[in-house]
């Protein structure tokens, strides 16, 4: 017998790989770029990254006038860069990779209600601020329980944006809700899924207060926004920072924020901004500009990673436990059910795998709270369940295909119904045909279910995101995370190999 | 104990059977044969069916099987169809062994799950049928495992095991070579010399010569000739 000499499989291939990454992390240096000022001026353009998805009052799509941006930021942007002489063009980014967008290279400075965090201070250059705002906790009318105080407020369920100054507040609370977006957390306070919400007050003020049901219990705390500048570029810093000076003491700043109804008292001081003040938003009460060090990624962090794999796949696998049978009875109504049935089934299949899951999560949760509420989990489960039957649907119907009508016939003339001949003899080879690409499937699954944190559960990928920003490098994080999912896939891919070998070799066998 | 009374079918517009009678005696061994294409596997699992017709009537030991126009059978004809399935065994060309399932699971598998029988005692039935073909030894191998004779000869007790009171063979030898077809023939010699009561569609000269007692000529959908195999196909 010939034997074919194989690669033992793709472990190699994968340390090699990590290998790379490291050398790539390690071996990375900042370009040497003598002034970031000049490159500005010399490309006539002030390059700025933000996120429309942060909405009014930021910067935003004008709803008179689609396609145009509008916002605070946009008029503030536009300021700074005839101050600087050249034109403002913005640049499109996830808000929550704001910084290492930043330090790519992919616009000169982020200005997108980016607070000034420590764990930020360490990373980018910060500029005076433009804004102060306070952090407004809010809770339902009806709940006189939440009180201004930060750690009774731990031990509440309470919501927030992920990687925001809230969030740095509350990161030890147990019961954190961590959500993506900025009308999400206000909805699930209405619907009692949390009991309070803890933002910037632009953010309440938008989003929280003009909810009936809702009311403002205090602030905890003043906050910062800033413009953030690659540490290689003190100039440009300077530039930006005498621009924005400008801006505050002419009155154009409070022109920008009255036009867009920010302005309240608090925001006298940006005009009479010190270089203490500037020492005490960047370095706390002492006044020295030394950051604290940033978090050590460390076994802490694996203990959350192990948390966050397992949350992955208890989510993969109870939606799977779902789609399975949910897929073999919709395969089965469409192939053997009467024409009514048929059609229902293949509308479900067509309609779930015509639309994105992200969609369909987001209905579930969100769209069906005033009817169903349910809890994080569960719809993370059957969204995802739901959507992959359509899936399995199709791959049990190549299978029953697969298997030859004479199978069928001989049953039936053994004098066995139509649902015993298929429940004894068709569907079992049925499935055997299947088997293969239901575990291709799974794996598809483990990765897919990452999704879900838009409906604010935290699993492996959401983890990683909140570490890497957390300790200031995506290198460790990801490479861990990375090597979590492998550890789920491989043993998966090892199965699935194993099978579809077998079954050829059964298919092999019958031909001769 | 089988009547087919005006049978009529047509396919695609196409007659397939124009106005069959015939009868099959209890006990006893009757042929259909014919050229391609005259109608005599759809006679076979119109009998059983496999296939509804357009017209006439088919008897089998006090059921009868009417003409049926509609795509899905009701239910109380599903109910009929499945009597009338217990009561007549069948045997495909191509053997159709269940192929996830033994020998011995493939002639068990009707007994305990449609008659309802206990599963030591099917297993006990099943062993001595297989014995009776002559392959208690291949009982554990799976389809794949076995010579196209060997399916055949498993396929045969799988329809006995039913205890039917008539067996029905579509070409049972047609896909065998000649070694194979013996084993078969051997087979249906036991069976016809036992007194089972057979209609085979064949053009085995094997078979028309030891086992078949009558044989029908079927051609283009009409019976055109029946007698004794001797005299039909001089």
């Amino acid at each position: 017998m010939r034997r074919v000499k194989r690669p033992r499989g793709a472990l190699p291939l994968f340390i090699v790989l990590i290998g790379l990454a490291c050398l790539l992390a390690c071996g990375r240096t900042p370009k040497a770029a003598p002034s970031g000022l000049e490159r500005i001026r010399a490309a006539g353009v002030l390059r700025w990254g933000g996120d429309i998805q942060g909405g009014e009052p930021y910067v935003y799509d004008d709803p008179d006038n689609p396609g145009h941006l509008v916002g605070f930021e946009v008029d503030i942007a536009d300021a700074l860069a005839r101050e600087l002489g050249v034109r403002a063009e913005f640049v499109q980014n996830d808000w929550s990779n704001l910084v290492p967008s930043l330090e790519r290279e992919t616009f000169d400075i982020a200005l997108n209600g980016l607070e000034v965090t420590s764990a930020r201070v360490g990373r980018v250059l910060f500029t005076r601020p433009y804004y102060i705002f306070a952090e407004r906790l809010m809770a339902r009318k009806d709940d006189a329980s939440i009180r201004p105080d930060l750690t009774a407020l731990k031990r509440t369920k309470v919501g927030t944006l992920a990687n925001s100054l809230a969030f740095d507040m509350l990161r030890d609370a147990p019961d954190l809700v961590v959500y993506e977006g900025v009308d999400e957390p206000y909805a699930d306070l209405v619907s009692g899924r949390i009991d309070a919400v803890l933002l910037d007050d632009i953010i309440a003020a938008r989003y929280g207060e003009p909810k009936p049901e809702l009311r403002v219990v205090g602030d905890l705390g003043e906050g910062y926004y800033s413009i953030a500048v690659r540490p290689s570029e003190p100039d440009l810093r300077d530039a930006v920072d005498a621009a924005l000076e400008k801006l505050a003491t002419s009155g154009e700043l409070r022109r920008i924020l009255e036009k867009h109804r920010l302005w309240n008292e608090r925001q006298d001081k940006l005009a009479r901004w010190t270089d203490e003040d500037q020492r005490k938003m960047l370095g706390g009460e002492t006044g020295t500009s030394t950051p604290p060090a940033p978090p050590e990624f460390g076994t802490g962090h694996v203990v959350l990673f192990l948390r966050g794999a397992g949350v992955t796949l208890v989510v993969s696998t109870l939606a799977m436990a779902i789609a399975i049978p949910l897929g073999l009875l919709l395969a089965v109504a469409r192939m053997f059910g009467g024409p009514w049935v048929a059609r229902v089934a293949s509308a479900y299949v067509e309609l779930y795998r015509g639309t994105p899951v992200l969609l369909q999560l987001y209905l579930l949760y969100f769209g069906l709270a005033p009817i169903v509420k349910l809890d994080a989990m569960s719809a993370a489960v059957i969204g995802l369940g739901m959507n992959y039957a359509a899936y399995e649907a199709e791959v049990y119907r190549a299978g029953l295909q697969a298997v030859p009508k004479t199978q069928l016939e001989a049953a039936l003339a053994l004098g066995m119904s139509t649902r015993l001949a298929l429940r004894r003899v068709v569907l079992p080879q049925a499935l055997r045909h299947a088997i293969p690409n239901v575990t291709n499937d799974f794996i598809a699954l483990l990765k897919d279910s990452s999704l879900v944190s838009v409906i604010t559960v935290v699993e492996l990928t959401k983890q990683m995101t909140i570490t890497a920003v957390d300790v200031r490098s995506w290198v460790g994080p990801g490479i861990l995370c990375a090597a979590l999912y492998f550890a789920m896939s491989y043993p998966l891919g090892i199965v699935a190999r194993r099978l579809e070998k077998k079954l050829e070799g059964e298919r092999e066998a019958r031909a001769t | 104990m089988i009547r087919v009374h005006a049978v009529e079918k047509r396919f695609e517009g196409r007659t397939v059977l124009a106005g069959v009678t015939v009868h099959f005696e209890r006990g006893k061994v009757t042929t259909i044969v014919g050229p391609s294409g005259g109608g005599k596997s759809t006679l076979l699992r119109c009998i059983n069916g496999l296939e509804r017709f357009d017209a006439g009537r088919i008897e089998i030991g006090g059921l009868t099987l009417g003409p049926s126009t509609k795509a899905r059978p009701t239910r109380a004809e599903q109910a009929t169809l499945r009597s009338i399935r217990q009561k007549v065994g069948m045997v495909f060309q191509h053997y159709g062994l269940f192929s996830h399932m033994t020998a011995l699971e493939n002639v068990m598998e009707a007994p305990v799950h449609v008659r309802g029988i206990p599963e030591a005692e099917a297993r006990e039935r099943a062993k001595a049928l297989l014995d009776q073909v002559g392959l208690s030894h291949r009982r554990d191998a799976f389809p794949r495992e076995l010579s196209g004779g060997e399916q055949q000869r498993v396929a045969i007790a799988r329809a006995l095991a039913m205890e039917p009171e008539a067996l029905l063979l579509d070409e049972p030898t047609s896909a065998l070579d000649p070694e194979r077809k013996a084993e078969v023939v051997r087979v249906l010699r036991d069976l016809a010399e036992a007194g089972t009561t057979m209609i085979i569609v064949t053009h085995e000269a094997a078979v028309l010569r030891d086992v078949a007692e009558r044989a029908v000529v079927l051609r283009e959908g009409r019976v055109v000739d029946e007698g004794a195999p001797s005299e039909v196909l001089r």
